[in-house]
């Protein structure tokens, strides 16, 4: 591990958040937090940060942290224990279960968060030694049809192209990505070219995002009828002469088959335009557009993954690439974006069910070579469970022993309650975490295991276009957290591995892991990082981003795959594939008529454990929402800012509504970050359907059958605190850190004495309330040491106020006299605006202020941008900013009871 | 400060009509009664709590008796007879003699030592009580007594106040009120005693205790009464005008005799004897008017109290207490000695009571007078007339 720089240098490191991977430059300040800075010289976002980047010396406070390993006593409280009872218990456990139930009844559920490192002791723990092929992860929810897909064409997990095609192509296509919220600074890069190059952008989505621009083409089609889309796009590029032939001919093979499926799915415009419920003429020109620019990237994520027929999907746009030859050439490429900061190195070890290990399956040439590298006595020799499947089988009672590492199913898979439910039939459920609580560790862990959090653990991660950075510590590691490799490491010595397991650092992890990628390699895999396999620790620690494959030998780099037509299958070439005929595989019916889609927001990351933390990053959308469109809306009796019940087979929520014709009908559109820990009743993954791709495993997150009521509460209001709090029952909350503390949004039908009997133990002797009992206002502030300590606002629905001014107050150190005096109108007491809801994250510029600039005369995102600084470092409140032009042009009067609201 | 108030008013609108004559027992230019206990507590001097200096008085014509008291009215030969044998002629008389201090019929109340708080020549004698260091207690809780404790305590005394009630100002203030004034009150050092009456005064000669109904005593060395006030009516009696509890006088101000007027704590207006300065002023002004031949009519005053209570500011009015069919706000913020309740009925503004912060008393006073909606402000009504417009404005 690196020693932390006593004299606080900048730390050269990687985002521990999407798979853009970009260089961040950390300063630490001596106090446990750090300055943070976009690293100009990482080739993946050259000094660039987005929102959540930008704030991530935000997050790095301790006061959540778990900080000592804890076991779950005879009284079923968790209890601190040593490292060694823990790791003992782990090991006992592990043995117990292989030795009765064989090594199936075991496994590990992993993280894109977890270091290449971590991973691939994970995976060779359970796969060599334990010999179970158990081993899945959190990307098995966002990349895994990407990898299939990759598989089935490629015959290897690659990603054929890199960042700079997306500098040089002359065509974008997005397809269910948004990427201007979940891949930021890749996003400004694909401006950029617009801009200077004049590249055009084609978003297919069935939502209207912020990734869809002005003058972008924008396709939004009926949700899982992507691969009609493409099919009809493929069979239009075989009836308009635009194949290329001799590719096809030389390095491919199933081109027939494909195109005969292409066309019985959508062989024209018209069928596609029928299939995909798009205008003919938006068909026609995307069409048009394909097939007349050589340069495209097709950028594909969630959208598109996270289907029960992402594969296909996957495959039938690869299809399209592969007939135009244009793969693995500058401008030219498919292009998976993935989620994760390390779902990339996750692959690369095997860290998934049904990979081995580098880029190797379950053949038996490959079992045994893996074998023979690692000197493994128990191989696993055939996959094992995929995410979804394997807590079914935890839930039977077939999985008897988990560990969870640096993720939070509880919350992200679908049918989450089911999930927390099967959690608590477990023998053994350990759980490595950064926190002391989320919704996984309080569905009854038995041990918990601290774990080093970014910042702190040392190692690799790969991103999107397959670029090793290193993720450097520059804080010290806080109570007895330890890396993830060595917990692992010392669970194997205990079950008898020592031998195979007695690393000592991250470097040597990395060697191995090095030397296996390059084992008996020959140029027959893709992943092949040999080159890397001597490197010293030194070398390691110093390491500059490097993008795969580094072979040993060759000190050429290769940014990309398959111009040459060299594919990995046993003959070298690449497969077409026929997809299934697009059909989603659940329907609507009177009791659901509609279907929910899933996605995330901009300023929030996952299950929100880190990004939660930040109060800048909370004000852009501070409590979790439910879109609707205005005529689904009307016909279900929903209001805009009111709350909607949502109910599917498998759960219930109960959202905030945002009425919005960007959404289209039939669909609603839910965040999946908010959980038990942020919210009351908004842990979205408890509605999601749990049907998955035949091939990846994916489960479809973004189209279970929904219905919607309306859910009216009276009362409306928040609290602030210096420490989080228990809600009252029954209350529709969402927590938000804010400056100095927590806050809660809360909603809800009680009465103004359940509050004031709720506060009462928190009031302390200096407090102050007002209450008018007639309209059911209560207010009360406690203080301590002339600050705010704790405050509560309750009132009713109609005319509630916005935080804005109280935040302020809570945020400072001290309350004045005549600050106090008007605390608890909820306004500001000097008259000036409160800047309202956050739209640039990075700056901390509001939604009112930019009002104000656009009714001064900033007529333009750039206007804004001299003016406010808004808009100028990530990008992406952008978007936002055009919309807020756009509205205040058409309706100046009402922009500002908008941002009130 | 009526007769003052009414010599402004009529200069404004009928200067020079009448030659007027200011007949005044006290040895001194009329003065802001309301700060005798900023002058006994040292904040204000004598002087600077004169009303109007002599030249005021000069320039407005105005004759000044001082050391005179009004012995005698003669109607029939329209002159007042005074204590100096003066007789001062009137074609038009006003009678505002005020209101004295009660002293309370318990035995001992006449021993030396007990005292009443009414007047200026009252500050100089508890001034010397408090420099001796004096153990004083003041009977009554309302606004005079507060006054009187607040002031010696600050002198010097060494002070316990003892009322009647369970709580203080009760006329004036709710107990919520009450109880913040009492703290606030406490601690500015004075010691406060409530549900005690006061059975006798012991002493041989002078004051050396106070017994109170339930049988506790209390040490001291001079009792000050401050237990209510009775308008000085005698005067009007003898000459046969028609005094109830005060001097019965009409929307003009006028008494039952032609030709003469009463205001200020010796009138009685409609069934009500106004103990505050809000009242005689309004009536000053009506019958200024009403003296110069305009129209006008007194018809009652929304009853406020809005004075710095023993260095608390304190307002209070209208339905403070909140009857039925009304609905409160309430603030409260003990530290910072701030209690505030405002009492709504129909969406107008019925009543007030503001302890501690009383910067927006007057508006809220105008509101409960104009009787305005303020439904458009009711959120924000609370935390003051600036927060309060600019939400009307948005």
């Amino acid at each position: 591990m690196n020693a932390v720089d006593p004299h606080l240098h900048a730390t050269r490191t990687t985002c521990p958040y999407c798979g853009v991977g970009c260089g961040v430059l950390a300063t630490p300040d001596g106090n446990g937090g750090a300055a943070i800075a976009g690293d100009p010289a990482h080739p993946a976002n050259l000094g660039r940060l987005c929102s959540k980047g930008s704030a991530l010396g935000e997050t790095l406070s301790l006061d959540e942290r778990l900080l000592h390993p804890m076991m779950r006593s005879d009284d079923g409280e968790m209890a601190q224990v040593a490292w060694g009872d823990a790791l003992d218990h782990v090991a006992e456990g592990f043995q117990k279960v292989v030795a009765e139930h064989g090594p199936s009844a075991v496994a590990f559920y992993l993280s894109g968060q977890l270091l290449t490192e971590d991973y691939y002791v994970a995976n060779k723990l359970m796969k060599g030694f334990l010999g179970s092929a158990n081993v899945d992860t959190n990307s098995r929810l966002c990349m895994a049809s990407s990898v299939a897909g990759h598989k089935r064409a490629f015959g290897a997990d690659t990603v054929p192209g890199c960042y700079e095609d997306l500098d040089q192509a002359d065509l974008l296509v997005l397809v269910g990505s948004n990427a201007a919220w979940c891949h930021p600074v890749l996003y400004q890069r694909m401006l950029a070219n617009k801009q200077t190059r004049g590249a055009r952008i084609v978003v297919i989505d069935p939502r209207r995002t912020d990734t869809v621009g002005d003058d972008d083409l924008f396709l939004g089609l009926k949700p899982g009828t992507d691969t009609a889309l493409f099919s009809g796009l493929f069979a239009y590029l075989a009836d308009n002469a635009a194949l290329d032939r001799s590719y096809i001919d030389e390095h491919t093979s199933g081109f027939d088959d494909a195109l005969v499926r292409a066309r019985t799915i959508a062989g024209s415009v018209v069928a596609t335009a029928k299939a995909t419920g798009l205008d003919e003429i938006d068909v026609a020109t995307f069409f048009q557009m394909f097939k007349a620019t050589p340069r495209v990237v097709t950028l594909y994520s969630q959208g598109v993954n996270q289907s029960a027929q992402g594969t296909d999907k996957v495959n039938a746009i690869l299809n399209c690439h592969l007939a135009t030859g244009r793969i693995g050439k500058p401008g030219a490429s498919p292009f998976s974006l993935t989620g994760q900061p390390n779902a990339m190195g996750g692959r690369e070890v095997g860290g998934l069910a049904n990979q081995l290990a580098a880029h190797m399956g379950f053949t038996p040439v490959d079992i045994d070579r893996v074998r023979r590298f690692w000197k493994a006595p128990h191989i696993a020799t055939h996959e094992g469970l995929k995410a979804v499947q394997m807590f079914e089988a935890i839930g039977r009672g077939e999985i008897r022993v988990l560990w969870v590492m640096g993720t939070n199913p509880a919350v992200s898979l679908p049918d989450a309650d089911a999930v927390r439910a099967a959690l608590s039939k477990l023998d053994l459920f350990v759980v490595s975490e950064n926190v002391r609580s989320n919704d996984t560790v309080n569905a009854g862990a038995h041990v918990l295991l601290p774990a080093l959090a970014w910042g702190e653990k040392s190692g690799t991660v790969t991103n999107s276009e397959r670029r090793v950075s290193r993720q450097r510590s520059f804080l010290r590691a806080p109570g007895e957290a330890r890396p993830d490799w060595w917990a692992l490491s010392e669970v194997a010595k205990r079950l008898g591995y020592g031998a195979s397991f007695a690393y000592t650092s991250a470097a040597e992890i990395f060697r191995e892991h090095a030397a296996l990628s390059a084992f008996e390699n020959n140029g027959n895999r893709d992943f092949d990082i040999g080159g890397l396999m001597k490197v010293s620790d030194e070398a390691f620690d110093t390491m500059a981003p490097v993008q795969w494959p580094v072979r040993e030998g060759t000190t050429k780099p290769q940014a990309r795959f398959f111009a040459d037509g060299q594919f990995y299958a046993n003959d070298r070439r690449a497969r077409f594939i026929a997809p299934e005929a697009p059909e989603l595989r659940t329907q609507v019916s009177i009791e659901r008529p509609l279907r929910l889609n899933t996605g995330r927001v901009r300023d929030q990351w996952h299950t929100m454990t880190r990004t939660g933390l930040s109060p800048r990053l909370g004000q852009h959308i501070p409590e979790p929402f439910v879109d609707i469109h205005p005529d689904d809306a009307a016909q279900f009796g929903i209001v805009d800012g009111g709350h909607a019940r949502l109910t599917t087979d498998y759960g219930e929520c109960v959202l905030r509504v945002i009425v919005s014709e960007r959404q289209q009908r039939g669909m609603l559109f839910a965040p999946i970050h908010w959980n038990d820990e942020t919210a009351g009743f908004a842990r979205v993954g408890g509605l999601v359907a749990p049907i998955t791709d035949p091939f990846s495993g994916q489960p479809e997150n973004k189209a279970t059958p929904v219905a919607i009521v309306p859910a009216a509460f009276t009362q409306r209001g928040f609290v602030l605190s210096r420490i989080p709090l228990e809600m009252p029952f029954g209350v529709q909350w969402a927590r938000v850190a804010v400056t100095g503390g927590v806050g809660y949004l809360l909603s809800d039908s009680t009465d103004v004495e359940t509050w004031q009997n709720w506060l009462k133990p928190l009031l302390g002797d200096d407090a102050a309330e007002y209450e008018d009992v007639g309209q059911g206002v209560y207010r009360a502030v406690s203080f301590k040491d002339d600050g705010i300590e704790t405050c509560l606002f309750i009132g009713p629905t109609e005319g509630a106020l916005s935080w804005d001014a109280v935040k302020e107050l809570f945020a400072a150190e001290t309350v004045s006299d005549d600050q106090r005096r008007t605390l608890l109108s909820g306004k500001s007491a000097d008259g000036a605006a409160s800047a309202g809801p956050i739209v640039c994250a990075c700056f901390g510029v509001g939604r009112n202020t930019i009002c104000d600039a656009i009714a001064a005369g900033a007529g333009t995102a750039a206007e804004i941008g001299a003016k406010l600084k808004a808009g100028t470092n990530c990008g992406s409140c952008i978007p936002e900013l055009k919309r807020l032009i756009a509205t205040s042009e058409a309706e100046p009067d009402q922009q500002r009871k908008v941002a009130a609201s | 400060m009526a007769a003052a108030r009414l010599v402004d008013e009529l200069a404004k609108c009928a200067l020079g009509r009448y030659a007027i004559a200011v007949i005044g027992d006290e040895p001194r230019l009329a003065y802001n009664r309301v700060l005798l206990s900023s002058v006994l507590a040292g904040e204000a001097t004598s002087q600077e709590i004169e009303l109007k200096p002599a030249a005021w008085w000069r320039d407005r014509g105005v004759t000044l008796k001082y050391r005179a008291t009004a012995t005698a009215i003669d109607m029939a030969a329209r002159e007042v007879t005074t204590s100096t044998g003066k007789h001062v002629s009137f074609s038009k008389l006003v009678i505002a003699t005020g209101s004295s201090a009660l002293r309370l019929p318990v035995p001992g109340g006449d021993l030396k030592g007990v005292h009443v708080f009414r007047d200026s020549r009252d500050v100089d004698l508890l001034l010397e009580l408090a420099t001796q260091r004096k153990r004083v207690v003041v009977v009554g809780g309302g606004l005079l007594g507060l006054e009187a404790a607040y002031g010696l305590a600050k002198a010097g005394a060494d002070v316990t106040l003892i009322h009647l009630m369970d709580r203080l100002m009760e006329r004036q203030l709710d107990a919520p009120a009450a109880n913040l004034l009492k703290t606030l009150v406490e601690r500015k050092g004075v010691r406060i005693l409530l549900n005690a009456n006061t059975a006798r005064i012991h002493g041989s000669d002078c004051v050396e205790s106070v017994e109170l109904a339930d049988g506790r005593t209390l040490d001291a060395d001079a009792v000050i009464f401050a237990a209510g006030i009775r308008p000085n009516t005698s005067l009007a009696k003898e000459a046969e005008i028609p005094v109830n509890r005060g001097i019965v006088v009409n929307d003009q101000m006028a008494t039952g005799t032609d030709d003469v007027f009463a205001l200020g704590e010796c009138a009685e207006h409609r069934g009500t004897c106004y103990g505050l300065v809000e009242p005689a002023y309004e009536q000053a002004r009506v019958l200024a008017r009403h003296l110069a031949g305009k129209a006008a009519a007194y018809t009652g005053s929304v009853l406020s109290t809005n004075l710095k209570v023993s260095g608390v500011s304190v307002f209070s009015a209208g339905d403070f207490m909140a009857g039925e069919g009304s609905e409160t706000l309430l603030l409260n913020d003990v530290r910072r000695g701030t209690y505030k309740k405002l009492v709504i009925a129909d969406g107008a503004l019925t009543g007030a009571v503001l302890v501690g912060d009383t910067q927006d008393a007057l508006w809220y006073l105008e509101l409960i007078r104009s009787g305005a909606d303020i439904s458009d402000i009711r959120a924000e009504m609370m935390f003051g007339r600036a927060l309060a417009v600019r939400a009307e404005a948005a």
